[in-house]
């Protein structure tokens, strides 16, 4: 069966996956939230603002960069990095959080929500909150505020509440069971933005779309620099949102191979990893049915990675559809390769990338040696590592 | 008619409202859920909501939340509960309803859950994050055992809303006191008599009322319009404070589903 690129469906459904597994209490939110949507799509002014705020505030386009010393280290395809590092706030995160506070302005609600794992997203989220002048609260896992001690003093700084969370595992699901449960009582004032292609529809297709700039741009430089489509493009996967965001405009170019990049933590042998489509199995949580580590009760597992967002025991259902369909190959590089790929690329072309993309990079490393030289491989390069320095340097 | 229809009937006549006791089964562990439950019926109980626990309880509050960390601790599952399912239907003719997130039962599998929990003795199943949109699937294997797939409305529900779950719902629909995770709420407000009305006239079946619901108070207002008063957090609170005090935990929660019971009749 080809793929499609039409889905989801009206139900929110890509195949089996995706849907809207929620309370009663939320469906009527969300489906204003789906009208309100749909109806700014149609609207060429909501586009225009996107546009504008992309362009003057965000950064946008960012770069496509020859990682040349890079490719000649690595003696094997060209490599091109494309550059969300440098966005606003130093992450990819933010081409959504723009997106979602213009819809919340549309939408008049003035009470902004948000989960986050790393902390890119809940800055990006405190960011357009101080921006459009929105009262913020970000959900984050008490573990989480620990290694990523610097993004919760920038979320602060910017006017946002920090609640640290103390249940479950302490890190990103558990503050999305914590932001769930705030928009259920609040769910009248509140807008939820959430951070990833995951949740309970529309935000799959709604998170997609916003992050679908990344790979339009990327289809337009490398065409302009090269004359022809890559041959490759690789981005890390935890709940998938930039992965999505640089694969989706390429997807109906078969041609074109895309490899997503999971977590394997300490190993995908191990209890201890956030490989979810690689070893996961098909559930439901968080409002959509998509590949989840669960045990074989049902219960979900805590899931780990050195890379905070990738520290999550689900994945977007897009990518579960994508993966079945053969769409997209899906694999997983360890904490230390990752670690490895942070140096080696702080080296290589003097960018600190973020613990999350090092393992896109840490692939490459891999899988380039062994592609020809004519060959092209795009990586989502999808933030700066500056929040990581302490994770980096506690290891060693 | 099934146990819970049934039940219904006889409480309707008279003049009274149904009590409903949400517990988690497995808290503090599931040999006390078992005597908990039959204590409760003692003192006047009239349906039984066993929750399974669950690893991310979503439309929970911190009291719920941790019974479900401690009977996940305790290693209590899906089988366990259908399992005690079974044994309280060896001395107890209670309805009984097995309350929780999809996942676990889809885990289980749903055909097999079906026939599994029908066999056990059980007459309803709530899932709290199953609206009838995703629901055909399940709702085809309960239907085939004769189980009730019982559905949520909440305040926020449209007309809409409250058109499709009154095609779809089985034995009792649950309307949410309020916008909100569970939990006991002070001072919570009453102003669901109309809605509540609304929805029985439409559904043609029972309306409860459940969320922040943990006075005798609270369940005499209630009793006035609704069909049935669900109690969940303040029965939990009661086993958190005695933990495995076993006769310390039965009296008290004894006397207080008693004090409840007492204050479910229409005036």
């Amino acid at each position: 069966m080809a793929i499609d690129i039409n889905l989801p469906d009206e139900k929110g459904h890509f195949g089996e996956f995706g849907g809207r597994y929620v309370s009663e209490t939320l469906i009527p939110a969300l489906t204003e939230l789906q009208n309100a949507y749909e109806e700014a799509k149609k609207d060429p002014n909501f586009q225009k603002e996107i546009d504008y705020y992309l362009k003057n505030y965000v950064g946008r386009p960012t770069p496509l960069y020859f990682a040349e010393c890079m490719t000649k280290e690595l003696g094997g395809a060209k490599i091109y990095l494309k550059r969300e590092d440098v966005c606003h706030t130093g992450a990819h995160k933010i081409n959504n959080t723009v997106g979602q506070a213009l819809l919340a302005e549309r939408m008049n609600k003035n009470r902004i929500i948000a989960e986050t794992g790393a902390g890119q997203h809940g800055v990006a989220t405190a960011t357009v909150s101080a921006l459009f002048k929105k009262d913020c609260t970000v959900y984050m896992g008490e573990e989480d505020t620990r290694r990523q001690a610097i993004n919760v003093i920038r979320m602060e700084l910017l006017g946002t509440k920090v609640f640290p969370v103390t249940s479950g595992t302490k890190t990103l699901k558990d503050a999305m069971n914590e932001a769930m449960r705030d928009w259920v009582t609040n769910v009248r004032d509140t807008f939820y933005i959430i951070g990833s292609v995951a949740g309970p529809h529309p935000y799959p297709m709604m998170v997609r779309d916003f992050q679908s700039v990344i790979g339009r741009e990327a289809k337009r430089q490398i065409l302009e620099i090269e004359g022809r489509l890559p041959d490759l493009l690789v981005a890390c996967v935890g709940g998938g949102s930039n992965a999505m965001g640089l694969f989706y405009p390429f997807v109906e170019n078969e041609e074109v191979k895309k490899l997503g990049v999971e977590a394997a933590g300490l190993g995908i042998d191990t209890e201890h990893h956030s490989a979810t489509i690689s070893v996961g199995s098909v559930g439901v949580l968080h409002g959509s049915k998509t590949y989840l580590l669960q045990d074989e009760n049902g219960q979900i597992k805590g899931a780990h990675s050195i890379a905070a967002g990738l520290d999550y025991p689900g994945v977007g259902p897009e990518h579960s559809y994508f993966n079945d369909m053969g769409a997209v190959d899906y694999t997983a590089v360890t904490d230390k390769e990752a670690l490895e790929g942070f140096k080696f690329l702080s080296k290589t072309e003097g960018i600190l990338p973020a613990l999350e993309t090092s393992h896109a990079i840490a692939q490459v490393i891999k899988t380039a040696p062994g592609m020809s030289k004519d060959e092209i491989i795009i990586i989502c390069l999808s933030g700066r590592g500056d929040k990581d320095i302490h994770t980096v340097t506690d290891v060693e | 008619m099934n146990r819970i229809e049934e039940k219904f009937s006889v409480v309707g006549d008279g003049g009274r409202s149904a009590l409903i006791c949400y517990l988690t089964a497995g808290d503090p562990s599931i040999e006390l859920t078992r005597d908990i439950v039959l204590e409760l019926e003692k003192n006047g109980a009239d349906i039984i909501e066993l929750g399974i626990p669950f690893s991310d309880p979503m439309a929970d509050g911190p009291t719920i939340q941790l019974a479900s960390e401690r009977a996940l601790a305790n290693g209590t599952t899906i089988h366990d509960v259908i399992k005690l399912s079974k044994e309280l239907r060896e001395h107890s003719e209670i309805p009984i309803i097995l309350f929780g997130y999809y996942n676990p039962f889809f885990a289980y599998g749903l055909e097999k859950f079906a026939k599994d929990a029908k066999e056990a003795g059980v007459d309803g199943i709530l899932v709290v994050d199953l609206p009838p949109e995703e629901s055909e699937e399940f709702k085809k294997h309960l239907d085939k055992n004769e189980l009730n797939l019982i559905f949520l409305l909440a305040p926020t529900s449209t007309e809409k809303r409250i058109d499709l779950v009154s095609d779809n719902a089985g034995g009792f629909i649950y309307l949410v006191s309020v916008t909100g995770v569970t939990g006991s709420r002070p001072g919570m407000e009453y102003s669901l008599s109309s809605l509540t009305k609304d929805i029985k006239v439409k559904s043609g079946i029972p309306v409860g009322i459940g969320f922040g619901v943990s006075t005798p108070e609270q369940a005499k207002d209630i009793s006035q319009y609704a069909d049935a008063v669900i109690v969940g957090s303040a029965l939990v609170r009661i086993i958190e404070k005695n933990g495995k005090e076993r006769d310390a935990l039965l009296k008290e929660i004894g006397q207080f589903t008693h004090s409840l019971s007492g204050s479910c009749f229409k005036n």
